[in-house]
């Protein structure tokens, strides 16, 4: 399914910690990530991608365009998504994550806005976030073409003549040739990705020292 | 679930292409082509009868071994928004510090190449290429002069830079805290504790047979012994690969597992394979490299003196000279966490034409390196098929004892898992150690790096690398089941027994945990290793199932 980057603008991340921040001895633990699309209406979120950097949970809430006069509210889609299965430990913390429409609590037809809700309960990492958000929508779906109707209707064939005995189905060794006619095209088409095994330059290899780039 | 059939048509589709280079497809395009003159095959349902054909005739079978291999070594696809190097090491800081590392070893080559007025490659007149090829079967005899060589690195001098491995985002206070880690190692990784690695290992059991303990001269053969044997001669029958690892996890006897070995690596010499060797001997004959005087020197100061490899030093030779100009190495550098060194043809410095790997292989040999090739000279003794095993070993498991990466099969993980295990099993030992400075990784990871190879008695290391191979995994040296997930998702949690390395691990443990009274009574490092240094007696499976399934924890 094709999909479209949704241009957004993602606030920086806001700790949420009780008591003041100067003074208390602790890293907060949650942090919330807003996301806006100021220039875009609202639209069908199709999918979610980041690159993690030590977050353990995650929940998103989302805000939808709601007709009439009613006032947007805000959402739950997701709900403690596990990123690390063990939060001590580096299993997960700098991975790629992609999160669809259909993992959502909620339908995801009008969004407005999105929070991210990231949570690290581990005391052992100075800082977690994520990374290289991107939001994309669904692509649009492949045009639709009017057929002529003698493709879509054909005229029903007459009945050929009935063959002597012994002789196999016209129409069934036409189509028998057709697939090993597709078949030796196949073959032919297909490369290998065989390698050649050469390592010297037209058997050349003097060499300067090695590069450190 | 949607995004587990996807994930699957992706593997599929991976492994597809991976396969549509290989020797098997032409091979089976050939027979099914072949196979339209045989009378059963009807046109009209010719798809099926070409399947039927090739499940009767046994190729089915080895298109099965060949995707069970591609499954064991290649990781599953990755996201696609991540770049190549993440699939080599997902871990930022791991990345760099293997860069690092690497960029230390060229320039240790660089200056050893300039101090020796030696190049790095140098194409042989035709009287040395003759001379060469004259005495291609006895190259230790030749005593050319080596003094001024050294070995580019040695494994302690990779533990000290695995010591000091650090994790900018991770907690690394100065005061002792419960993050502190009390071994050398200080990168949280995740490793498994016991009640895993038992689930892990469940073959190893008390009560399942085990050859390395069920069949000494005690036992009677009838309990045990001769029915495993006779399952071992139907395995190879059959010629599965799958059936073949998980019938090894309990040992291979003897006479069998030269074969079962290469079925495990799915390894069939074929005349191209032979060819394919004869060609490299054909590069080592025309260039001469630095790398190789490293070779040569390695395998004097190793292979050479040890009671049990020094006969087979000219293997060794044939092997690794002609392992360093193979080219189908570098494949494997996309899920390794190092890279190829790189340089480029001399006056054309720059130009990406005239850039090339060095050596043809990207690996740089350290010391020890000969001792991953040494075991295998008992097996096999057709060179071609020596190094076609030594090369299928290495891409799987050896490259991942001297690169450092995040995986639960890498050198850091394994060296976590040995001083976790030691720490939670073992405690006033492990503080005994340390209060003495002979902290337990700097005595076992020579051990763990050359996969004890030279340090146990051969038919103990034989019987260590049969699990190796069975659980697909190096933990048994010192252990985890990583379930690899696209997007996150867990992919269906269907038992992935090439996922684990940690019987290495387990037995460096379990070695320590054996010697556990005299090692209590030492006062030194020095006395700690003295302990320690003569493997040669240990009974390794004894050690294994002890440790795992008998100790009280």
């Amino acid at each position: 399914m094709s999909r479209i980057l949704v241009p957004c603008h993602v606030k920086g991340t806001v700790a949420l910690q009780v008591g003041d921040v100067r003074t208390s001895q602790g890293r907060p633990g949650v942090l919330v990530i807003d996301v806006t699309f100021p220039s875009v209406a609202p639209f069908e979120l199709q999918e979610i991608t980041f690159k993690n950097y030590y977050t353990a949970f995650l929940s998103i809430r989302v805000r939808q365009h709601t007709s009439a006069h009613t006032p947007a509210k805000w959402v739950t889609c997701l709900r403690d998504y596990c990123l690390m299965p063990d939060p001590h430990s580096e299993e997960g913390a700098q991975e790629y994550i992609s999160l669809f429409k259909h993992q959502m609590l909620c339908d995801m037809a009008r969004v407005l806005e999105l929070r991210l809700i990231l949570r690290q309960p581990s005391p052992l990492w100075l800082s977690f976030t994520v990374e290289e958000l991107q939001i994309y929508q669904q692509g649009p779906k492949s045009p639709s073409m009017t057929f002529p109707k003698w493709l879509s209707h054909p005229v029903p064939c007459e009945q050929p003549a009935l063959l002597c005995e012994g002789l196999p189905d016209p129409s069934r060794v036409s189509s028998e040739v057709q697939q090993m006619w597709a078949l030796t095209e196949m073959i032919r088409a297909s490369h290998t990705s065989a390698r050649i095994g050469r390592f010297d330059v037209d058997g050349c290899y003097d060499l300067n020292l090695l590069s450190y780039t | 679930m949607l995004q587990e059939e996807s994930d699957l048509s992706l593997i599929i589709a991976q492994i597809v292409q991976k396969l549509k280079g290989s020797n098997l497809y032409s091979q089976l395009e050939r027979q099914a082509w072949a196979s339209l003159q045989r009378p059963e095959i009807k046109l009209e349902s010719l798809k099926e009868d070409i399947k039927e054909f090739f499940k009767i005739s046994g190729w089915e079978k080895k298109l099965q071994n060949a995707v069970y291999s591609e499954l064991s070594v290649f990781p599953l696809p990755s996201h696609p928004a991540a770049p190549p190097e993440h699939l080599k090491e997902p871990l930022v800081y791991m990345r760099k510090a293997q860069g690092s590392w690497e960029k230390r070893i060229l320039k240790s080559l660089n200056s050893m190449c300039t101090e020796l007025s030696i190049p790095l490659a140098r194409k042989r007149p035709v009287g040395e290429q003759k001379e060469l090829l004259n005495k291609w079967n006895e190259m230790g005899t030749d005593e050319p002069d080596l003094s001024l060589f050294r070995p580019v690195y040695a494994p302690k001098d990779f533990l000290e830079v695995l010591i000091n491995l650090r994790n900018p985002n991770y907690e690394n206070g100065d005061s002792l805290s419960f993050r502190t880690h009390l071994g050398l190692i200080q990168v949280p990784l995740k490793v498994k504790d016991i009640p895993e690695l038992k689930e892990c290992f469940v073959e190893l059991g008390l009560n399942i047979g085990q050859l390395g303990i069920d069949d000494s001269t005690q036992v009677p053969p009838e309990l045990f012994e001769n029915e495993h044997v006779r399952i071992g001669q139907k395995v190879l029958a059959e010629q599965d690969s799958a059936a073949a690892q998980q019938y090894i996890r309990q040992g291979s006897p003897t006479a069998l597992r030269a074969e079962l070995w290469a079925l495990i690596l799915n390894i069939s010499s074929q005349p191209e394979d032979v060819l394919y060797y004869e060609q490299l001997k054909t590069n080592v004959i025309q260039h001469d490299l630095l790398v190789d005087s490293l070779i040569y020197k390695d395998v004097k100061l190793t292979a050479s003196n040890d009671d049990y490899y020094f006969v087979f030093e000219d293997y060794l030779y044939q092997v690794l000279l002609c392992f360093s100009r193979d080219t189908s190495v570098l494949s494997h550098f996309a899920y390794n966490s190092a890279s190829p060194p790189k340089s480029y043809i001399r006056g054309k410095l720059g130009l990406e034409e005239y850039a090339v790997f060095y050596p043809p292989n990207g690996v740089i040999p350290f010391h020890g390196f000969s001792m991953y090739v040494a075991p295998l000279c008992f097996l096999y003794h057709e060179p071609s098929k020596l190094y076609q095993i030594f090369r299928e070993m290495y891409v799987r498991f050896f490259f991942r004892l001297h690169s450092i990466s995040s995986h639960p099969s890498g050198i850091v993980s394994l060296c976590l898992l040995f001083e976790t295990l030691l720490q939670t099993y073992l405690p006033q030992l492990f503080y005994h150690l340390r209060e003495i400075g002979a902290q337990p990784l700097r005595i076992s990871f020579k051990w763990m790096v050359r996969a004890f190879s030279g340090y146990l008695a051969t038919d103990q290391l034989l019987l260590l690398w049969d699990r190796i191979l069975g659980y697909n995994s190096l933990e048994i040296l010192a252990g985890k089941t990583s379930g690899t997930s696209r997007n996150g998702t867990r992919l269906k949690e269907a038992p992935l027994p090439w996922n684990s390395d940690k019987e290495p691990q387990v037995l460096a443990a379990a070695v320590f945990a054996f010697r556990a009274v005299n090692l209590m009574e030492v006062t030194s490092l020095a006395a700690a290793e003295a302990v320690l240094a003569d493997l040669s007696t240990l009974k390794v499976m004894p050690l294994l199932q002890i440790f795992l399934f008998a100790t009280v924890t």
